[in-house]
């Protein structure tokens, strides 16, 4: 029943049912494989533990009604939608159109040639994307074996492989047939042995990347550190921060990057007696911060695909190209993120928020890598990850949260051993400003934002003066 | 055990939802899946509808309204689980998602064995409940509210605060779900219900141009298992201020203050560092509870399963009746029986009905949140009923019950409390969470601080936050307020699992005094 009719085809049909003044229909087909695996009571080894395969698909309608005071809009979503109920979804859409008033976010639909000198994806009319536990096929004999040398080892191995597809076709009565299609793959890793903890994380597309012997022989290095136990008070100290810590920070930045909060005087990013901090230095090193759909490894959807209107996105801008943009250029702040409504309102360029995230230093053949970096530290902590990271203080963006799964002192040039886990207070905005030194940037995966966030590539970095604002016994 | 069947007039199920083809879809799939040679299957179908209404500045910036339906199938076959779920409401759809579910276990069962593990799945008994219906205590579905009236009702109070002097923006933001669920398993258990929440919420924000300073308050209604009523009813009429004994929050009331409230914050002062005595608002303490407590008295934590990603706990399942957790005034409860309460349901999705138990007894470990396989691990008996699934999507995992502080009968009120404080800070009201994985370490701050000096309630003071070790902390605990203090708060939004669930939960606890606790200023957190 729900599946008689092919994305397209739903597209098309619900189009034809529209009555309203315009129409977005948004067709979401959506397919998961997942494995999971833990080592009860920490013993050695390993088992999977709750695993499974999903198959659904969302149907998106948004109705627009013009009125005397302006156009309003109506979103209503079903999922499971048979044929037969495809008009009750219109009508509901638009119904809730009539009921809302004016939108804020009104704007004229996209048309014509708006996209890339093109109305119409190629594959629109094709079959959607789909993933199953087959993605898996060579993955999951290998995570077999890194279960029994764990075993072997006396590790206790905990973890995480999940691959999604989600396939979305976009239509509206203005024109616009588009189709993406998106992967997101992420492996964790996490190994405890002797009181010591030590994590890996990657981010695939279809996990033919994957190299789970060598996740588990970084994890095996570092429990190899955590074999001597350093106690350290809180404090500031000089940190080496890896992609995956220094990402979950940039996400938070990225996040607070809203235009229009900006020019009201409710972010970080507002400029005191008015206006916004764009054009303002950030960071004494040439760093950039971008989002780029096309990223090799990082691509993400380039248009905008909007279920409902928030701070940052506008059901009026589905279809909206989404370019390369830069936030912060060489140091400076130079983009805030804006919708076609909030562009117009706050006077500044129209910049969709992207669906990754690159921080890089221009020169990359000069950049050092982990170890190099590691090699040059006289003394200072080098972290693997954070977590439960929280807002603060919206005004310096002040956040708080934790180190976790491996904390070490390197001495130096060498580690010399685990030091207890801290919780954080810092800034990203401030500890950009703080950086002394950005290695070579590398696709990572984030480790707090995963579940929202996973395309990132981020370089390791030295910052100055780190804020570990007190000890937690967590280990 | 008979069934059940919370059912009064004018709570019927949704008979959309009856009208779905729930036992023809069970069927298909339970048999499949014990013809293939699964130990145990259970089928969950759910119908689970989301609004989501938002203002800024008295204007609409937002609206969705979503429906999920689907079903889930989930098998234990070869000692494994295998999981899977489909949205085609056909038999035969039906019976594939449960050949794909058997498949998953397989090859879990393979990998496992293939790595030496001896682990087995296996489920603690529980007695068959056959047809039985459960519907949660509400007045008033919200979706039976016409869009127009929700959305005007909050576009009054927005432009209410607005209207006040040192406002600058207002946000509001209302969500409601309606939850229905069929579970049926080879046992012969089956199981219909429905239950409604929602979530209002309004943001006021203070901006000072001149200087760029700016600060914002929310309200505290916490979210509820209730129905509109919440917004329109008839309040309460605590001395407490806030209690909900009535069937609405005293919304007049509350925003008629909050621009008072906000005004001060923007004056007071830099909060000194240091140690301070504590009397802590429910508003507040509600959220300190959920992390220090609710989480860490999971057993599926303290037994690994979340070791990847939540954490696991350091109330661990060797130190149970023994491990001192808190001050012996400290009597927390597990409860999925609550009236109005987040975490409320007849029966969980594995088909046990809810129960309410002690976790912390005179300050001692003393339970955990259990499912089927952790009860049966622990040779724990019974299930207290704590597996829950957010959506038909996920499998179900062990989710938090009601978690809540229990006031003393005969004890003070919240103004009483300070009477014994000499240098002390009174909190309402949370904002900013964040706890380790193990849930030692935490760090909170709150809508609202005022100072207490000598037993005197003073003004507020800002840039504050808590920060402790969870036991110290609740072992610093002094005295506990009566049930005249005693509120039901709780979120729509906590998080555990992979993939990633939510789940909605509410947690009720009287003001407390608390001794010595470390206070940061943040601002200084933040300079370098």
């Amino acid at each position: 029943m729900g599946n008689q009719h092919t994305p397209h085809e739903l597209v098309e049909r619900t189009l034809e049912l529209s009555r309203a003044d315009g129409c977005v229909v948004l067709v979401d087909e959506k397919s998961s494989a997942n494995l999971r695996w833990a080592a009860l009571d920490s013993a050695p080894g390993s088992a999977l533990t709750t695993n499974g395969v999903t198959r659904g698909r969302r149907l998106t309608v948004v109705a627009t009604v013009d009125g005397a005071e302006g156009t309003a809009s109506g979103v209503v979503a079903r999922e499971a939608v048979t044929g037969a109920e495809l008009e009750e979804l219109v009508r509901a859409a638009e119904a809730a159109a009539r009921a809302a008033g004016p939108a804020e976010d009104a704007g004229p639909l996209l048309a014509g040639e708006v996209f890339n000198g093109v109305t119409a994806s190629r594959d629109f009319t094709e079959p959607p994307a789909e993933t199953s536990i087959d993605v898996f096929a060579t993955f999951a004999p290998e995570l077999g074996a890194c279960f029994a040398r764990a075993r072997a080892a006396g590790q206790a191995l905990y973890g995480f492989a999940n691959h999604e597809l989600t396939s979305t076709y976009l239509g509206s009565s203005t024109g616009l047939r588009l189709r993406h299609d998106q992967p997101t793959g992420t492996v964790e890793l996490n190994a405890k042995a002797h009181g010591a903890s030590a994590w890996a994380g990657a981010a695939t597309q279809d996990f033919t990347d994957v190299d789970v012997a060598a996740l588990q022989a970084s994890l095996t290095e570092r429990l190899g550190w955590g074999k001597r136990r350093i106690e350290l008070p809180a404090g500031r100290y000089e940190t080496l921060l890896p992609p995956s810590a220094l990402a979950d920070l940039m996400i938070s930045l990225n996040w607070a990057l809203n235009a229009r909060d900006a020019v009201e005087g409710r972010t970080v990013f507002s400029r005191p007696g008015g206006g916004t901090r764009l054009g303002e230095r950030l960071t004494d090193l040439p760093l950039t911060l971008r989002s780029d759909p096309a990223q090799p490894g990082l691509q993400s959807a380039p248009f905008v695909i909007a279920h409902s209107s928030t701070d940052d996105h506008s059901v009026f801008d589905n279809g909206l190209p989404v370019g390369a943009t830069e936030w912060i250029s060489k140091g400076e702040l130079t983009g805030l993120q804006t919708t076609r409504h909030t562009a117009a309102t706050t006077g500044l360029p129209l910049r969709p928020a992207g669906d990754n995230l690159v921080l890089e230093l221009a020169d990359q053949s000069a950049a050092r890598t982990m170890a190099e970096l590691i090699a040059g530290t006289e003394r200072g902590l080098l972290l693997t990850c954070l977590w439960y990271i929280r807002e603060v203080d919206p005004a310096t963006l002040l956040l708080t949260g934790l180190t976790r799964d491996g904390v070490y002192l390197v001495e130096d040039g060498q580690v010399v051993g685990e030091v207890n886990n801290f919780r954080f207070n810092e800034s990203p905005v401030d500890l950009l400003g703080r950086i002394t030194e950005a290695g070579r940037t590398e696709q990572c995966l984030p480790r707090e934002w995963s579940d929202w966030f996973s395309r990132a590539a981020m370089p390791p970095v030295r910052v100055a003066d780190f804020n570990m604002s007190s000890v937690s016994q967590a280990s | 055990m008979p069934p059940i069947t919370s059912t009064p007039p004018g709570r019927p199920v949704d008979p959309l939802f009856l009208a779905l083809p729930l036992r023809q879809l069970a069927a298909a799939a339970l048999e499949r899946a014990s013809q293939l040679g699964a130990s145990h299957a259970d089928f969950r179908l759910e119908r689970v509808r989301s609004g989501t209404w938002r203002l800024r500045d008295a204007k609409p910036a937002g609206s969705s309204d979503s429906l999920r339906l689907g079903y889930a199938v989930r098998v234990v076959l070869d000692g494994a689980w295998g999981f899977a779920a489909g949205v085609d409401l056909t038999a035969q759809a039906a019976a594939e998602v449960a050949e794909q579910a058997v498949a998953v276990a397989r090859l879990s069962a393979q990998i496992s064995r293939a790595a030496g593990s001896r682990d087995v799945v296996e489920l603690a008994e529980e007695p068959v409940h056959a047809d039985a219906t459960w519907v949660s205590a509400y007045e008033i579905n919200p979706f039976d509210v016409p869009d127009a009236e929700k959305t005007g009702l909050l576009a009054e109070w927005s432009s209410r605060l607005l209207a006040a002097e040192g406002v600058s923006h207002v946000d509001a933001d209302l969500l409601t779900v309606q939850e229905n669920k069929f579970y049926a398993d080879t046992a012969g258990t089956t199981t219909t219900q429905q239950r409604i929440r929602l979530h209002p919420s309004l943001e006021a924000v203070s901006v000072d141009e001149r200087t760029g300073a700016f600060e914002s308050m929310r309200t505290l209604a916490p979210p509820v298992g209730r129905g509109w009523e919440y917004l329109t009813g008839v309040r309460g009429s605590s001395p407490g201020g806030h209690s909900l004994n009535g069937t609405g929050w005293d919304w007049q009331g509350e925003l008629a203050q909050l621009p008072e409230h906000l005004a001060e914050k923007v004056k007071a002062p830099s909060v000194r560092a240091g140690r301070y005595d504590l009397v802590i608002d429910p508003t507040n303490l509600w959220l300190t509870i959920h992390e220090s407590i609710g989480h860490a008295t999971e057993l599926d934590r303290a037994l690994g399963y979340e070791a990847a990603y939540a954490g696991t706990s350091f109330a661990t399942f060797d130190q149970l009746g023994t491990l001192r957790y808190g001050s012996e005034l400290m009597h927390v409860t597990g409860d999925r029986t609550a009236e109005h309460g987040l975490a409320t349901i007849g029966y969980d999705d594995e088909g046990v009905a809810t129960q309410s138990w002690d976790l912390i007894t005179d300050g001692v470990l003393t339970g955990y949140q259990l499912d089927r396989r952790m009860a049966k691990l622990k040779d724990l008996g019974r299930s207290n009923g704590c597996a829950f699934a957010d959506s038909p999507a996920h499998v179900p995992v062990q989710r938090m019950a009601n978690v809540s502080l229990q006031p003393a009968s005969d004890g003070p009120d919240t103004a009483e409390l300070f009477a014994g404080v000499e240098n002390g800070l009174y909190l309402v009201g949370d904002r900013s969470w964040s706890i380790d994985m193990q849930r030692y370490n935490f760090q909170f701050t709150a809508q609202r601080a005022y100072t207490i000096k000598n037993g005197q309630l003073g003004g507020q003071v800002k840039d504050f936050a808590y920060q402790a070790t969870t036991t110290d902390f609740w072992r610093s605990m002094r005295a506990v307020g009566g049930p005249q203090t005693y509120l039901l708060a709780g979120a729509f939004n906590c998080g555990k699992a992979q993939p990633g669930q939510i789940a909605a939960v509410s947690h009720g606890c009287p003001s407390a005094l608390f001794e010595q606790v470390n206070i940061l200023n943040t601002q200084q957190e933040a300079a370098h």
